[in-house]
């Protein structure tokens, strides 16, 4: 999974020096739950900074400032340990290349898909998702019991363009073919339930039988999730 | 909808196809007698009877008339499988249990006969889904032989008189003692539980009672594990008939009125316990 959140949406300041003018970044490591249980406090906040510092161990320090009645101020300060990825690890951890799908489609509402899949997971352990240039994708699983395909129609395909400008996605696709990927049902599931708001944009890619990329478009935030097919 | 026009032309080769316009009135009642996987159903040209039994002891039915349907099409005299009720219900609440105001989804509802899965197609907002329900091969389910000339005892009451007895029965009694009499305590339902025992009395002249026609004293006792699935037909109902025969069967029937304002019957049979002595009354 890969999110991105834009400097300026969120920060009124924001202030950063990485190891070397060429390499102005920063890699950290975190256990998420610490983060999020720390945000949950700065809820009602006036402000909150996040530094860097270096206390027992590298930490990320939220100091949240809480609205008080008196003129005193109250700041809760949360540490949370981090880990310092040394710059040999950083390729791990590079944003992965968008890579070469067969077919790129614009995901349905997405309540109605959650729902749907919802009910496949009591069914199935893995969903067979397909879809071609046509503006058709469908949900498939089979089992012993029972067979189930929801279609949606009139998504819409997006335009990619490449670098060199051209249009990349492929332009000699049968259009009504369809390029299909087998998924665990609950991964699927997780990255549905996990959308708090509808996104703007919500696009997937396929490349048949090998993975399928999801892209989430907020106004603020921008989130990919990569998975894998199954054998 | 797109869907019928669609299929107008392969509707000969099904022995059996109903269409409806709300698909929740038909799976709000299935999820009342929903209480072990295994359902048979039963159509006749007056509708659907979806059978659900356990323990050879309790057997729930529920009716949907032909009348629900906007579409009811049946090529013999009956049509019988038996199904998995989970299964159907997943598929029947696809499009999700509670979806907004003013959407519904749509059904149809094929089936080809003996061997062939049930094919259901639904439909919201444009969306289609498919599913193929494999059949299996009917079971003789229970004839309870209850028969109306047998009945000793029938109340009739609002269900909101029920609903909050059976939601705070005794589960830790392993009985459900049901009297009902002519004569007092009328109606009164009793259990025995590790924290002592419970007794619920309804007056005969209480607004919750419709009708009231008991003939002899019947005390009877039903196991509360077989009973409390129930309560979910209970919560949907706006009436319930609890009739005992005079070999002690117990029989309810529920009066369910679905979005439409439609009735239909959720009914359960249950055997009596054990055959109590004078000494323990």
């Amino acid at each position: 999974m890969w999110c991105e959140l834009n400097q300026g949406n969120f920060f009124d300041e924001f202030q950063m020096e990485g190891v070397a003018a060429e390499y102005n970044e920063i890699y950290l490591e975190l256990t998420p739950e610490n983060l999020s249980r720390a945000l949950k406090t700065a809820q009602n906040a006036k402000t909150v900074k996040i530094k860097l510092t270096n206390k027992h161990c590298p930490c990320l320090t939220l100091a949240v400032e809480l609205p008080s009645l008196s003129s005193s101020s109250r700041i809760v300060t949360h540490d949370i340990p981090v880990g310092v990825i040394p710059r040999r690890l950083w390729n791990d951890f590079r944003e992965p290349r968008v890579p070469d799908f067969d077919v790129s489609i614009y995901l349905p509402v997405l309540k109605t898909m959650k729902s749907v899949v919802e009910r496949m997971k009591n069914l199935s352990n893995c969903i067979v998702l397909e879809a071609n240039l046509n503006g058709e994708m469908n949900l498939k699983i089979e089992t012993d019991l029972v067979s189930v395909t929801t279609h949606f129609k009139g998504l819409g395909n997006p335009p990619w363009v490449s670098e060199d400008g051209s249009q990349s996605s492929p332009q000699d696709r049968d259009p009504e073919s369809m390029a299909e990927a087998r998924i665990d049902i609950r991964k699927l599931l997780q990255l549905l339930a996990g959308q708090q708001v509808n996104p703007t944009k919500a696009l997937c890619n396929i490349v048949s039988k090998r993975i399928v990329h999801f892209i989430l478009l907020h106004e603020e935030v921008s989130l990919q999730y990569f998975i894998p097919a199954l054998a | 909808m797109p869907l019928s026009t669609q299929l107008e032309t392969a509707d000969d080769q099904y022995v059996l196809v109903a269409s409806l316009d709300n698909v929740r009135n038909l799976s709000n009642i299935l999820k009342a007698i929903h209480f072990k996987d295994h359902a048979t159903c039963f159509a006749t040209r007056n509708g659907i009877k979806v059978t659900v039994e356990n323990a050879k002891c309790v057997q729930a039915n529920a009716f949907i008339q032909a009348g629900i349907f906007q579409e009811f099409i049946i090529q013999e005299e009956s049509v019988m499988f038996r199904i998995n009720l989970a299964v159907l219900l997943d598929c029947l609440t696809i499009f999700g249990t509670n979806s907004l105001p003013g959407t519904s989804t749509a059904l149809r509802m094929c089936y080809r006969g003996y061997g062939y899965p049930l094919t259901l197609f639904l439909e919201e907002g444009g969306v289609v889904t498919v599913c193929k329900i494999n059949t299996q091969e009917p079971e003789e389910t229970l004839d309870f032989d209850f028969c109306s000339t047998n009945v000793v005892n029938k109340i009739i009451l609002q269900s909101e008189g029920l609903r909050e007895a059976f939601a705070e029965l005794d589960m830790t009694s392993e009985v459900l003692q049901i009297t009902m009499s002519p004569d007092k305590p009328y109606f009164r339902l009793s259990t025995f539980g590790n924290a002592g025992s419970a007794h619920l009395d309804y007056p005969k002249d209480s607004d919750l009672i419709e009708a009231f026609h008991c003939n002899q004293t019947q005390t009877n006792r039903y196991k509360i594990s077989l009973l409390k699935p129930s309560t979910k037909a209970l919560g949907l109902s706006c009436k319930v008939s609890i009739r005992t025969d005079n070999r002690g069967f117990l029989s309810l029937q529920y009066m369910i009125r679905n979005e439409d304002g439609q009735i239909c019957f959720v009914e359960y049979y249950c055997c009596p316990d054990e055959d109590i002595t004078d000494s323990e009354l």
